[in-house]
């Protein structure tokens, strides 16, 4: 597929492409995410809350091992588009997902997915840090088990790997068996994003990560995605636009629940192609 | 400045107002507390606890009145609490979904409930009548209303329940049990005291599971846990100091229950800790003996109702606690 054809896909409104964006595009060096082998693709999904329509006719290609974001206005339906990708949102009655998404080619929205396996290969970790009432360790442990039979040290193993990779374990190996709710925000934030990747899945949901975290938390939780995307295709929702053109590859707008523009990041930052897109990125609403 | 000073002015008549209403409420309690600690310190003693009931003018204690108390209510949270805890579960946890019972699995309980009607009229059996119908009923209903209905109506049922004055239980069980069996009984006794639990357990499960937030049920199952071990691994655990106060406060409320045992496990002034036969206990002792003449009846009536009243006040203390507890973890 040509970049071309790809963006005739992906992008179905937005008003008129800026006239930098049209001379420039595309720019040497940067890639379109089609180009890429593709580990998620939504087709034509729709989403509602009841009788609300949020998400009109979108479709984008997340590639593998990359870091993809959603950006846009509050309201604008990026948090739900990443919700639909565990189906999380079927905990709530009147909310419903029609389309596809594949993931490795298996429509996970189809009734026969089973939720539980299809949770422990997408993980999510969401905006408000919510360590479960037990201990640390229990913490981590508690997604393990759901999925796996270990044996006493091989999940204490896999407690510390979990927690090394979420540049945690320095400051609580020696307090394991404490309750995950005595950590600082930023730390409890960490500890979710352990516990997430524990169960060992391939897709990594983040949504808002850093939003209530402080300024040094936020910055080791970037570091922390920056190096998980080696083994992870990581899809983050942000607030943030900063954290969104340091940590992404690839970034989609969205607005009024359909998606604009998505693209390399640094094309979204620098060239964007539609007008509401550089409305948004240049601070104009949102 | 006129608005201000008229503001102070009626800030203080309003604290003021306020103050004094908690003093009138206050001044009945410390007062009933006063009479109650005059009257009965005095008789509590030993003998209270190692000595049966006695015959008028003689000495006794209570301890008949003590063991059968602490069997019904025992027996009573025992049937009440599980019920209360899975109801109040089911109301928060799962009749929130607009979902039905499939066809295959209300069939399937509609069978098993008839098998066991059946099974009642083969053997000749009739109480077996009542949960093959329940249970068909309960099918039926799920797979016709779905889930989220039958909660407002569990919800509303439960509520009416939670109000019902005791002796209403206790003529009900009396109806249902006692005349049935032909006689009083401490499992009758405990059957009221259960109807009691039932509620006020359901309605704090309730609640206190709705305390916990959606986000923690929504990180529990994004890591592809299934819901029931969400709730019993998680949202449980989350809302233990909540549900162990609503038992808590359900001992209290039943502890100190005339009108249904009056009913059902009447009194026994032997020593029995047998649930088959009427069984002495604090409340309706408390309430012949202080009736009564004698005076060695009314000391022991004031007695009973000290160590009642004792209980279920540090029984109200061990819940705030409980409750202080939770609070300060989150």
């Amino acid at each position: 597929m040509t970049s071309d054809t790809t963006h005739s896909d992906v992008v179905r409104s937005g008003g008129e492409p800026t006239a930098a964006a049209s001379k420039f595009y595309p720019l040497p060096g940067n890639q379109s995410p089609a180009e890429l082998p593709a580990k998620i693709s939504v087709r034509d999904l729709n989403f509602y809350y009841g009788r609300n329509h949020v998400l009109h006719d979108i479709s984008l290609e997340i590639p593998e091992r990359k870091v993809t974001a959603f950006i846009g206005p509050s309201g604008c339906g990026k948090s739900t588009l990443l919700r639909c990708i565990n189906r999380v949102f079927e905990l709530y009655p009147g909310q419903k997902a029609t389309g596809e998404i594949n993931i490795d080619g298996a429509n996970i929205l189809s009734r026969s997915i089973d939720l539980n396996s299809l949770r422990a290969k997408v993980g999510m970790v969401f905006q408000k840090p919510t360590p479960f009432p037990m201990s640390i360790s229990e913490n981590i442990a508690f997604g393990v088990r759901m999925h796996e039979k270990l044996c006493r040290s091989e999940m204490s193993d896999r407690v510390e790997w979990a927690l090394r990779k979420a540049a945690l374990w320095d400051e609580v190996k020696d307090k394991l068996e404490y309750s995950g709710t005595a950590l600082s925000g930023g730390q409890q934030q960490r500890l979710c994003i352990a516990r997430g990747i524990a169960i060992k899945p391939q897709v990594l949901l983040l949504d808002e990560p850093a939003s209530a975290l402080d300024p040094i938390s936020t910055l080791k939780i970037e570091e922390l995605i920056n190096e998980l995307k080696t083994d992870y295709t990581i899809v983050i929702v942000t607030h943030n636009m900063q954290q969104a053109a340091r940590i992404s590859d690839f970034t989609a707008f969205l607005y009024l629940g359909k998606l604009i523009e998505y693209d390399d990041t640094n094309i979204i930052f620098t060239k964007p192609r539609f007008k509401d897109t550089e409305d948004y990125i240049t601070g104009r609403y949102g | 400045m006129k608005l201000y000073t008229r503001r102070k002015i009626r800030n203080a008549f309003w604290l003021v107002a306020s103050v004094l209403a908690t003093g009138f409420g206050l001044f009945w309690l410390i007062w009933l507390l006063w009479t109650l600690l005059a009257n009965g310190l005095p008789w509590i003693r030993l003998s209270l606890f190692t000595e049966i009931t006695p015959p008028p003018g003689s000495e006794g204690g209570l301890a008949n009145a003590i063991v059968g108390s602490l069997w019904m209510t025992g027996v009573g949270m025992l049937i009440g609490t599980p019920l209360g805890i899975l109801a109040g579960t089911f109301l928060s946890e799962f009749g929130r979904a607009s979902r039905s019972l499939s066809g295959r699995a209300t069939a399937l309980w509609a069978v098993f409930g008839l098998l066991v009607s059946l099974s009642g009229y083969l053997f000749d059996s009739g109480w077996l009548y009542v949960p093959g119908i329940a249970l068909i009923l309960v099918a039926g209903a799920m797979y016709l209303l779905g889930d989220a209905l039958i909660a407002s109506i569990v919800r509303f049922v439960n509520d009416i329940l939670l109000s019902a004055p005791s002796i209403v239980i206790g003529v009900f069980i009396y109806s249902v049990v006692v005349l049935q069996t032909g006689h009083f009984s401490g499992w009758a006794g405990a059957l009221a005291l259960a109807l009691i639990v039932i509620p006020v357990v359901l309605r704090t499960t309730e609640d206190m599971l709705r305390l916990v937030p959606d986000s923690m049920r929504e990180a529990a199952i994004a890591l592809g846990a299934p819901q029931w071990k969400v709730v019993v691994l998680v949202i449980y655990r989350a809302a233990r100091a909540g549900i162990l106060t609503g038992i808590l406060l359900a001992v209290a409320r039943i502890s100190g229950e005339t009108a249904p045992l009056l009913f059902t496990a009447l009194n026994n002034q032997f020593w029995s800790s047998h649930l088959g036969e009427p069984l002495a206990n604090l409340p309706v002792v408390i309430f012949q003996f202080a009736m009564s003449p004698y005076a060695g009846w009314q000391h022991l009536a004031w007695a009973g109702a000290l160590l009642i009243t004792g209980s279920v006040l540090l029984l109200n203390i061990i819940a705030r606690v409980l409750q202080r507890g939770r609070v300060q973890s989150y």
